[in-house]
């Protein structure tokens, strides 16, 4: 039994906030009744999720998700719904009676297939620990070397997204 | 049982730099009113202690002994959660920030990008206390912060990638280290990675404005016509925590400023002329109250922008310089 008073004991606490952290933020983003509600619990879980990766031994990945998940992707979502209308619209409701069972389904279906593979993969012990992994320079490496074919493809998708949406803009402005 | 001793420093250094956050958000305000009189020609407040000094302490008592309103129809958990997240990110990017060589509570690698990180965390606080309040001023102010937040960003982001490619590093410590000895050195007049250096530091100004919603670009609290922007419906201490995240914001966008431009600690003359130290804690201190001081200056001197005339200058001319900026710095960093 570790101490709690040790720096393993206090990083393993941290460790733990973060899974809550992660579990109520998915919680509270797909049971909200506002909108804007389910987006806080959205940036939450982001938030803890950086915490996995910083756990994972990857700082920058781990900042990435804050700057361009919490700070980029949640704050569009909240002016995309303050542009839309009142607090009345906002109220999320759930008239298909299917749709609570079907979601059970997916994410039953989902759960089942992450644990099987988490079960199944053989995962580097901390004796496989090389240092400098997941620093800045190695992303970058890897990214235009083994991973140039998807990070290219990455750029053309938001290339496609960034003119598409052009397209919508100038059509809304024509009526 | 025994405690190690970097925990001990750790929370000694958080103490202090929440002390410190906090003392600057309270003396920042008497620095403003005091500014903003003389260059009205007033005296400012004189009532409180020598020079009003006492000022922001009965400010502080006032805002906390009154009446905290959660008013009917706000959404209450946004409502009181906005004002700390606005606040705590603004503390958490403190703990990076090196005061001196060896003055820093954690001298992260990552530094620049925890900074940055932790700046967008502090608008989104911004976003839900302004849609948590439910009222219009609130609203139209978040539309605006937003829009002016997005455009100022990208140049901002585009300057930093400048600096970071010319310092090889984002370790904050690592920066000021490159620009020893003497104020030639510093980035702001490095002309041999980049001639447009200087225009670069104007640019970063001019967007840590925008970004700290500080005159000539606070449309998203234009008193005139907003009432207070997004902290409209706040009263007592839930005001006046938004008000110390705002000012703690500008400390932090000074500080920045100072380790990437101006050199940090070290001092502006050559080690032949020791004034206070070639490198002291003191000449960091000197440096970013300039710029806040010059930050008020320009509150107090320039009227307000329109709103299209903000995104037209970030658009149309920041953004395009900033990135032949990158080019001809990337451009130099190749060739030379």
């Amino acid at each position: 039994m570790i101490s709690l008073f040790t720096a393993e004991g206090l990083s393993g606490l941290l460790f733990l906030g973060f899974i809550g952290l992660t579990l109520a933020g998915a919680l509270i983003a797909t049971n909200a009744r506002s909108l804007i509600r389910s987006v806080a619990g959205l940036a939450l879980c982001f938030l803890g999720i950086a915490g996995f990766y910083y756990y994972l031994n990857s700082p920058f990945v781990a900042l990435m998700q804050i700057l361009i998940y919490v700070g980029g992707v949640c704050v569009t979502i909240i002016f995309a719904v303050m542009l839309a209308g009142s607090s009345e619209v906002n109220k999320v409701s759930r008239h298909n009676v299917l749709v609570g069972p079907l979601a059970f389904l997916v994410s039953g279906l989902l759960v089942w297939g992450l644990a099987g593979l988490a079960l199944k993969t053989e995962w580097h012990s901390s004796i496989f620990y090389v240092e400098n992994w997941g620093t800045v320079a190695n992303l970058g490496q890897s990214l235009l070397t083994t991973y140039s074919m998807s990070f290219e493809l990455i750029s053309v998708v938001l290339l496609v997204a960034v003119v598409g949406s052009l397209v919508l803009a100038r059509q809304g402005r024509d009526k | 049982m025994t405690l190690d001793p970097e925990i001990i420093r750790l929370l000694a250094f958080l103490v202090g730099v929440i002390a410190f956050a906090s003392f600057n958000a309270a003396y920042l305000v008497w620095l403003e009113r005091k500014e903003a009189a003389h260059i009205q020609r007033r005296i400012g407040p004189k009532e409180v202690g020598p020079f009003g000094l006492l000022q922001p302490l009965v400010d502080g008592i006032k805002l906390m002994t009154k009446q905290l309103i959660v008013p009917a129809g706000v959404d209450p958990v946004l409502f009181k959660i906005a004002p700390i997240l606005v606040m705590v990110p603004a503390i958490m990017s403190f703990v990076t920030i090196p005061f001196s060589e060896t003055l820093v509570a954690r001298n992260l690698d990552l530094g620049l990008l925890v900074i940055s990180a932790f700046a967008s965390v502090n608008f989104l606080g911004l976003l839900l206390g302004a849609w948590g309040s439910r009222n219009k001023y609130a609203v139209i102010s978040a539309g605006r912060a937003f829009s002016q937040n997005v455009a100022y960003e990208i140049p901002m982001l585009v300057i930093v990638v400048t600096l970071v490619m010319v310092s090889g590093t984002m370790n904050l410590t690592e920066i000021v280290g490159l620009q020893m000895g003497g104020f030639w050195h510093w980035n702001i007049l490095n002309l041999a990675a980049s001639p447009l250096m200087p225009v670069a530091f104007l640019i970063f100004f001019v967007c840590m404005l925008a970004e700290t919603n500080r005159a000539p670009f606070d449309m998203s609290e234009a008193e005139s016509e907003l009432v207070a922007g997004a902290f409209t419906e706040y009263s007592g201490m839930g005001f006046g925590v938004f008000f110390m995240g705002e000012y703690a914001n500008i400390v932090i966008g000074a500080c920045v400023a100072t380790i990437l431009f101006l050199g940090g600690w070290h001092s502006p003359f050559p080690d032949t002329i020791p004034f206070f130290g070639a490198s002291s804690v003191i000449w960091f201190l000197l440096k970013m109250y300039f710029i806040i001081f010059t930050v008020i200056w320009i509150r107090w001197t320039f009227p307000r922008t329109t709103f299209y005339g903000l995104l037209n200058l970030s658009w149309k001319i920041l953004i395009p310089i900033s990135f032949v900026n990158l080019i001809l710095t990337s451009a130099m960093l190749k060739v030379f």
